[in-house]
């Protein structure tokens, strides 16, 4: 049993009973306005279920608009039978008591209902002696929370000084007003005892918080050096002898705690640098080279894009397997109007007409692939001087963003 | 920056090593050796700090991260002192926020702990020169630091921008171009591209804070 989230008019406290004896909404509406006129009952019941009855679990609709005009007819109904009952009955002292404390009922009732058992479960472990506490501090919609908790507060005070504005015996006037004041004065009196505990235990709540973080990142890190660190080093420890694959490996390992450390994580496929930089690191692997890359500015990934991101890998596959060094430079830009990628290499260099039209890897690979994406590619190498390969691809304004900083 | 320095040296120069990983140190001293004196060594800040003002040396090798403070306080304390100490920041960071901060706090130039010798004992030639060392990274940092954004109000316009001329240098040594072919390809000289490149770096240590702090605050360095 728990009150749905949807088709309510005030809590849902009718639509739940309703769909739990299986009858229609309306008659159970119309039965709790009726029972407003026994001494209020039909509020004191409402107030009752309302503060009992657990919430429906979210879900994922947009719950229908409360209709505050769907009211109407039951205020109607209800005040017909308060009027029917001040009719028929003479004795008024005994139906406004049963009011005030329907009133005082609602007031406790708001302030106690909603607070989410959920999150009222996961909090409670921490502060076990004072749980009606922690319900409250786990509130996260401060204001709501103000609110309810002045609301509340102001309607039980109402509800007590009623309750003894009618028994009084003096029946005058100024003894509710200095009711009034009294219970004010024990209100703040509340406050100035319950403010220092308020305050401490938000902040060893904040402390133990930060402690958890602290505490994961620590647990992380170890597991990431003994994941990688520890493994790489038992390998070149293995390795030894073999100097191609101890640098590989410490190649490999220093990229990788590089971008643990300092590197905010970004998809390959979103991302213009993440794509280049993911691209320079297999190439890296593979050939056991040194890719010095430097990517300033970043954008969007799309199609072209992509294709941009082949063809500097390309380049630097080729110089890699070609060139016969060991670094090989990669730069791109991000201009506004235009990507442009540079790959060059001190290697062997090579003449570019003498390269055979069969050889897919410059005119297929990169000539082509940027032509058919709307971007050019350059060549420039001699025999003994190196290579560089320039890719130009031009975007519209809209796509390209100015700095890293539209990563987050 | 990747030249070795081959002509005969009038005089050897005294480099300090500021470290605080003693292996390091001596793998360093041993390689450096060959061309340079290394005059003095330091594994904390505060020795650091006192040592140098003892033994003036020309160049000092500084790390970044240090246990107490890292390299960034040695050389505001040192350059107060003896400004006309050089230093070269050498570390196994290339973060942006390391690289740009010891920068801005007077080091002349920056390079990785993965340098080669002979490209460690060049760049340390060069800045006892009184030339900047620049590495393709450090040119990508400054490039991203000064990328135009023009709807920044800038407090001093003259000092806060590159110059085309400066953007094409850094580009061409972010794209791993020696200063030598800089020059063939932009049709100046070398002493030229060195000026460029020692404006950049005069540039990026006084700039506005605004600026950079700005771009700091965009990277959440700060």
């Amino acid at each position: 049993m728990y009150r749905p989230r949807d088709h309510r008019i005030v809590a849902g406290v009718a639509a739940g009973l309703a769909r739990h004896l299986g009858v229609p909404v309306l008659a159970v509406r119309i039965t709790l306005v009726v029972l407003l006129g026994f001494n209020a009952l039909g509020l004191l019941l409402y107030a009752a279920y309302w503060a009992v009855l657990p919430q429906e679990a979210r879900n994922q609709e947009v719950p229908a608009r409360r209709d505050l005009g769907a009211l109407m007819p039951f205020a109607a109904i209800g005040m017909g039978v308060i009027l029917l009952q001040a009719q028929l009955f003479e004795d008024q002292g005994a139906t406004t008591a049963g009011w005030m404390i329907a009133v005082i009922a609602v007031g406790a009732g708001v302030i106690w209902h909603q607070s989410d058992p959920s999150r009222r479960d996961a909090q409670s472990e921490n502060l076990a002696s004072t749980p009606w506490f922690t319900a409250m501090v786990s509130e996260t919609d401060r204001r709501s929370f103000v609110f309810r908790f002045i609301g509340g507060g102001i309607l039980v005070a109402v509800g007590i000084i009623g309750v003894v504005a009618v028994y009084s015996p003096t029946d005058s006037f100024s003894a509710v007003f200095n009711g009034v004041i009294f219970a004010f004065v024990g209100l703040l009196g509340v406050g100035v005892v319950v403010a220092p505990l308020v305050w401490r235990t938000f902040g060893q709540l904040r402390a133990e918080r930060e402690g958890r973080i602290r505490e994961q990142e620590r647990a992380e890190l170890a597991a990431m050096i003994h994941d990688q660190v520890l493994h790489t080093l038992a390998l070149i420890q293995r390795n030894s002898t073999d100097i191609k694959e101890v640098q590989r490996l410490a190649r490999g390992q220093e990229r990788s705690l590089r971008n643990w450390l300092y590197k905010p994580t970004a998809s390959p496929t979103e991302r213009f640098a993440a794509a280049l930089e993911q691209a320079a690191a297999e190439v890296e692997d593979t050939y056991a080279i040194t890719v010095e890359t430097v990517v300033v500015g970043d954008t969007q990934c799309d199609e072209r894009v992509a294709a941009l991101v082949a063809a500097g890998r390309e380049a630097l596959v080729n110089a890699a397997r070609h060139a016969g060094v060991q670094t090989v430079s990669l730069y791109a830009e991000v201009e506004e109007d235009e990507l442009s990628v540079f790959v060059r290499d001190r290697g062997a260099g090579f003449d570019l007409s003498g390269v055979a039209d069969t050889r897919h890897g410059v005119r297929g690979s990169i000539i082509g692939r940027m032509q058919r994406h709307g971007g050019r590619a350059e060549i420039r190498s001699a025999p003994g001087d190196g290579t560089e390969v320039r890719l130009m691809l031009p975007v519209s304004r809209e796509s390209v963003t100015a700095g890293k900083e539209s990563v987050r | 920056m990747s030249e070795p320095v081959t002509e005969p040296e009038a005089r050897r120069l005294n480099v300090f090593l500021v470290d605080d990983h003693a292996m390091f140190r001596a793998g360093v001293r041993a390689e450096l050796g060959v061309h340079v004196d290394v005059v003095g060594e330091a594994s904390t800040v505060s020795e650091a700090i006192s040592r140098i003002a003892a033994v003036q040396p020309d160049v000092v090798l500084l790390d970044v991260h240090m246990p107490d403070g890292g390299g960034r306080a040695v050389l505001e304390s040192v350059r107060r002192s003896h400004p006309q100490v050089k230093f070269l920041a050498l570390s196994v960071s290339d973060a942006a926020e390391d690289v740009i901060g010891l920068i801005r706090a007077g080091a002349r130039g920056y390079v990785t702990k993965t340098i080669s010798p002979d490209e460690l004992a060049a760049a340390v030639r060069r800045v006892a020169d009184g030339d900047a060392v620049f590495s393709p990274r450090l040119a990508g940092f400054v490039l991203d630091a000064f990328a135009s954004r023009p709807d920044v109000p800038v407090a001093d316009p003259e000092l806060d921008q590159l110059t085309n001329r400066e953007r094409e240098v850094l580009r061409l040594l972010a794209r791993g171009y020696a200063y030598k072919e800089i020059a063939k390809e932009l049709f100046i000289s070398i002493k030229t591209v060195e000026t460029h490149v020692s404006n950049v770096l005069r540039k990026l240590q006084m700039s506005n804070r605004y600026e950079l702090s700005r771009w700091a605050a965009d990277r959440r360095l700060v």
